[in-house]
C-alpha cells in the first residue's frame, strides 16, 4: 500500500490539497533522514498531531497554517477557522481539553485593520468557546504582493491520558460521522467561484472538543480511530484511516448525513460532497458493541444531532473506500485536487 | 456534458427568473426556454439557461412509464419481476401513485 | 421555497433503490432472453457516463449487457486544431475565456492551462453570460471559447442575440450529436445493436430526429433522462427493442422530451449556427457535426475577427506519449481505459496525456473518479 506518486519538479497546489500528492510531498520530502521520537507518535506516524509521553500521560502537539480565500465567508472566517483546526486536531488525538495555543500571523503591506480587528475578535471568541487561551504569538508585516492578505498559523497543546490514533481501524468496526458533510467546502466554494448561489449554504467551522470529550467518555477504550474530514473530505480521511489500518471500508450512501443546500449544491455542480472539506466534524471507528452507545453521546451534543453510523471495516478490498449506492456499488476514490464546479 | 437540474420557478423579471433548486436559489435566464413559465413553474436549467418548462404532470408520466414496463411481462414469463412487481404492489395500491399528490 | 417532499417527487423518486431493483431484474431477464452475449448498447452521452458510474450502476448491469460509451463527451471530442485556435489566440494577447472542462485538453503544443501558466489571459467561466459580463466590465477584447453539444449552443446563441458588447467574439467549437449517430452505426466493426441517446440534447431537438437514423440503419434508439432510474429504463426498453426486433426510436424521458423538442431553442440555434462537416477528434471527419457563426453573425466570429497564427505553434514537438494515447478508440466505444498502457499511471486528471482523461465528462476521468469497473461483489454485507 505504499504510495509512488513522484512529486514532479515543481510543487503545485495539488501537494496542497490534503489528497494522495500532500501524502507524497510529505514522505518524500519531510520524512527524510527526520528521526523518530524515543517514544511516542511522531513526524512518521503522519497523523493530526504529535503524541510525546510524559509520566503517565501524554502531552499532544499540533500547528497549523491557516490561508482561505475569501478571508470572511459564510458561517465563519480565518481567525475561527485557525483556532477550530487546532483544538480539533488535538480532539482526534484524544486530547479535548486544550492547555494553551498560540497564534501568528502574517500581514501583507496595506492589509485594512478593520479586517483584522474583526479576525482578532473572531479568534478570542473562537478560543473563548473551546476553552483555549491564546497565551502567545507573533506578529510579521511583508511587502506588497509577498504574501496574500494574511496567513494565520496556530498551535496548541495538551495532555490526555489516551491517544487515539488514525490507524487503530480493525475489521467489524463501524464508522460514524458526527454530522452532515460538506458544508464548509460549499460554502467556500460558492463565494469564491462566485457561483451567484443564494441559500443557506454555511461553513460548519466550529472547534468540536467538548463534543469529541463526551463521544470518548461514551465509548472509552472502544473509540479506536479518530479523523476530521477537512481538505478532500471524507472520502480523504478514510482513506488515510483505512490504508493505515489495513482495512477496507463499506459505506452506505443513504446514511451519510448530508444538509438539504449542499444536496442541492452537489446537483447543480457536479460535485461529490464526499469530496468537500468540513471544519466541525469528525469520522470515527468504533467497536461495534459501543456503537451505539457512542452514537447517543454525540446525539446529545448540539453539534452531533445529526451523526450517523454510516459503514463498516472489512477484511477485503484493504485500502479502499466501497461505496454502497443502493442501487450498485462503487468505488469512492479520493479527491485530485481541489474539486471544480462542473459546467455541463 | 449537459449537466441540467430541475428547480422550481419563484420569480420571473422579463428573461431572468429566480430559481430554487432545493435550498439553493440561482439565477437562470429564460431566453430559449419552450413556454412561459410563472412562479411555481419547474424548469431544467443547463449553463445558466432553462430549456423546457417541466410539466408537472410529466413527472409522473415518466414513473408511470417506468411502472408499465415492469408491468408488462407480468404475467407472461418472468416470474422474477412479476414477484419485485407483487412485493412493491403489497406495500401500497400501486407505488407510483404516490406520486399522484400536487407537486 | 420547495420542500423535501417535492423534491422526493422531481427527483427522489427516480433514484428510489426498490424500483432500481425492479428495473435490474427486469433487464438482467430480458438480456438472457436474447441468448447470446454480449449485447451491445452504446450511449452517446458523458452524462450518461457520469451518472452510470456515480450510482455504480456498472456493478448491477448484466454481464452478458455490453454497455459502451460513445463520442458523448463534447470536450473531448474538441478537435487539436480547434484547441490549438484557442491557444494561440491567447498566446497572441487575446483574453479568452471558456468553460473550466477545456482548460486542460491538450492540443498539439499543449493546453489552455500552459498558455495561462506562460502569462495568457485565459478565464474560467459557468456560464457564457459571465463572459458577456466580463466584456461588459472591460475594454479588453473578450473571446468565449465556446464547447458543448447543442445544449450548450443554444445559451451561446441567445447571447449572441441578445447583442452583446462590441469587444466580445465566440470561438465557436460547439458540435451537433445526431450526426455523430450515422458514423458509428456504419462503422464496419461496430458491435453496436442500439442506442441511448442524450436526454438533454433531445430537449432541445426532439426525439422526432432519430426517426430518420432508425430507418436508414434499422437501429433501435432510446432517448433516456439522467437519474438512475431512467438509465437502468432506458436499457431495459432499448434491450427489449432489440428482442422484439422492432427498430424505433422512444422516448422514456417525456418530462423533458417531446417529439418536436424546444422549437423557440431550435429557431434560435439555427439562427445563430449553421452545420459544417468537420473532425471530432478520435472519431472521423463528421458531415454537419460542428456548429459554426452564420455569416450575418461574421463580426461575433473570433475566427473572422482575429488572424489567428497557428503556424507558431507547430515549433513545438508534440510528447511522445501522446503516441500511446488510445482516447479515439475510447470515444469511438472499440476500447476501455483499462486498454490503455498509460490509464491511472502517465495519465491522470492532474496530468492528463489525452483528452478523456481531462473533462468531467470523459470516459477516463469518469473511471479514475469513481475507480473504474472493479469486482465488488466480495465485500461483505455487515449491516451496521
Amino acid at each position: 500500500m505504499k504510495l509512488q506518486l513522484p512529486i514532479g519538479e515543481r510543487i503545485s497546489l495539488k501537494h496542497g490539497a490534503g489528497g494522495r500528492a500532500m501524502r507524497a510531498l510529505i514522505e518524500q520530502v519531510f520524512l527524510e533522514g527526520v528521526d523518530a521520537p524515543l517514544q511516542g507518535i511522531g513526524l512518521a506516524a503522519m497523523d493530526d498531531g504529535a503524541a510525546i509521553p510524559v509520566g503517565e500521560r501524554w502531552l499532544v502537539l499540533t500547528t497549523d497554517s491557516h490561508v482561505i480565500h475569501p478571508l470572511f465567508f459564510p458561517g465563519g472566517d480565518i481567525g475561527r477557522l485557525s483556532v477550530a483546526g487546532t483544538v480539533n486536531d488535538l480532539a482526534m488525538m484524544g486530547a479535548t481539553e486544550p492547555l494553551a495555543l498560540t497564534c501568528s500571523v502574517i500581514l501583507e503591506d496595506g492589509f485594512p485593520s478593520a479586517d483584522l480587528l474583526r479576525i482578532q475578535k473572531s479568534i478570542l471568541a473562537t478560543s473563548r468557546e473551546a476553552h483555549a487561551p491564546i497565551v502567545t504569538g507573533d506578529t510579521k508585516v511583508m511587502g506588497r504582493g509577498e504574501i496574500d492578505g494574511l496567513v494565520l498559523n496556530t498551535a496548541g497543546v495538551a495532555f490526555t491520558n489516551r491517544v487515539v490514533p488514525d490507524c487503530g481501524l480493525r475489521i467489524g468496526d463501524r464508522i460514524i460521522v458526527t454530522g452532515t458533510m460538506g458544508d464548509h467546502g460549499f460554502a467556500v466554494l460558492a463565494v469564491r467561484h462566485k457561483l451567484a448561489l443564494e441559500g443557506e449554504l454555511q461553513s460548519d467551522v466550529a472547534p468540536i472538543n467538548e463534543m469529541i470529550r463526551g463521544a470518548l467518555a461514551a465509548g472509552g477504550q472502544d473509540v479506536v480511530a479518530m479523523k476530521d474530514p477537512t481538505r478532500g473530505g471524507l472520502a480523504s480521511a478514510l482513506h488515510e484511516m483505512a490504508e493505515k489500518s489495513g482495512v477496507g471500508v463499506l459505506l452506505y450512501q443513504d446514511r451519510i448525513p448530508l444538509s438539504d443546500p449542499v444536496r442541492a449544491a452537489a446537483e447543480l455542480l457536479g460535485i461529490d460532497p464526499l469530496h468537500v472539506a468540513n471544519e466541525g466534524k469528525a469520522v470515527l471507528g468504533v467497536r461495534p458493541e459501543a456503537a451505539e452507545r457512542v452514537l447517543a453521546a454525540l446525539h446529545a451534543h448540539p453539534l452531533g444531532r445529526n451523526a450517523a453510523i454510516v459503514g463498516t471495516c472489512m477484511g477485503e478490498h484493504l485500502g479502499r473506500i466501497i461505496l454502497d449506492t443502493g442501487l450498485g456499488r462503487r468505488l469512492l476514490t479520493e479527491p485530485e485536487g481541489e474539486p471544480l464546479p462542473r459546467i455541463c | 456534458m449537459c449537466l441540467g437540474v430541475p428547480g422550481k420557478v419563484l420569480e420571473v423579471d422579463g428573461l431572468v427568473a429566480s430559481v430554487d433548486f432545493w435550498g439553493v436559489r440561482k439565477q437562470v435566464r429564460l431566453d430559449v426556454v419552450d413556454a412561459p413559465v410563472a412562479p411555481g413553474d419547474y424548469v431544467l436549467n443547463h449553463v445558466g439557461f432553462a430549456i423546457r418548462r417541466i410539466p408537472a404532470e410529466e413527472g409522473l408520466a415518466t414513473l408511470k412509464l417506468y411502472h408499465d414496463l415492469l408491468r408488462k411481462q407480468g404475467e407472461e414469463d418472468d416470474l422474477m419481476a412479476a414477484d419485485v412487481r407483487a412485493e412493491i404492489e403489497a406495500a401500497g395500491p400501486g407505488w407510483w401513485r404516490d406520486c399522484d399528490k400536487p407537486l | 421555497m420547495t420542500s423535501p417532499s417535492e423534491r422526493d417527487a422531481l427527483q427522489l423518486k427516480f433514484r428510489d433503490p426498490e424500483r432500481g431493483k425492479a428495473l435490474v431484474e427486469k433487464l438482467a431477464h430480458l438480456t438472457e432472453s436474447l441468448g447470446r452475449s454480449p449485447v451491445a448498447v452504446m450511449h452517446v452521452c458523458g452524462s450518461h457516463e457520469q451518472a452510470i458510474a456515480r450510482f455504480g450502476l456498472r456493478h448491477v448491469f448484466p454481464k452478458a449487457l455490453d454497455v459502451i460509451m460513445g463520442p458523448g463527451c463534447p470536450v473531448c471530442i474538441t478537435d487539436v486544431p480547434e484547441v490549438d485556435e484557442g491557444v494561440a489566440l491567447a498566446q497572441q494577447g487575446v483574453r479568452v475565456a471558456t468553460y473550466g472542462d477545456m482548460l486542460k485538453v491538450p492540443g498539439s503544443a499543449g493546453s489552455l492551462a500552459d498558455a495561462r501558466a506562460g502569462g495568457a489571459k485565459v478565464d474560467i467561466v459557468y456560464s457564457v453570460s459571465q463572459a458577456v459580463e466580463l466584456a461588459q466590465k472591460t475594454n479588453e477584447e473578450i473571446v468565449f471559447f465556446a464547447t458543448g453539444f447543442e445544449t450548450t449552443a443554444v445559451a451561446t446563441a441567445a447571447e449572441i442575440l441578445r447583442g452583446p458588447p462590441p469587444n466580445f467574439s465566440v470561438l465557436s467549437a460547439h458540435k451537433y450529436i445526431p450526426p455523430v449517430m450515422e458514423i458509428v452505426a456504419e462503422m464496419p466493426d461496430t458491435r453496436v445493436e442500439g442506442f441511448l441517446a442524450a436526454g438533454h440534447a433531445a430537449t432541445i431537438t426532439g426525439w422526432g430526429v432519430f426517426e430518420a437514423f432508425v430507418e436508414r440503419h434499422h437501429l433501435p434508439v432510446v432517448v433516456a433522462g439522467f437519474e438512475p432510474l431512467d438509465v437502468l429504463a432506458g436499457l431495459v426498453r432499448l434491450v427489449e427493442l432489440i428482442h422484439d426486433k422492432t427498430p424505433k426510436v422512444d422516448n422514456m424521458y417525456p418530462r423533458c422530451v417531446s417529439r418536436e423538442g424546444n422549437v423557440v431553442a431550435q429557431q434560435q440555434l439555427w439562427q445563430v449556427f449553421r452545420p459544417l462537416g468537420g473532425r471530432w477528434r478520435g472519431i472521423a471527419h463528421v458531415p454537419n457535426g460542428n456548429l459554426r457563426l452564420r455569416d450575418e453573425w461574421a463580426h461575433l466570429d473570433a475566427r473572422r475577427r482575429f488572424h489567428i497564427d497557428l503556424a507558431r505553434l507547430w515549433t513545438f514537438a508534440p510528447p511522445t506519449l501522446v503516441q500511446h494515447c488510445i482516447c479515439g478508440d475510447i470515444m469511438a466505444g472499440l476500447k476501455s481505459p483499462t486498454d490503455c498502457s498509460l490509464f491511472g499511471k502517465e495519465c491522470l486528471p492532474d496530468t492528463p496525456v489525452g483528452a478523456c482523461m481531462v473533462s468531467s465528462e470523459g470516459t477516463c476521468k469518469i473511471w479514475h473518479q469513481y475507480g473504474g469497473h472493479p469486482e465488488l461483489t466480495r465485500a461483505v454485507e455487515v449491516n451496521p
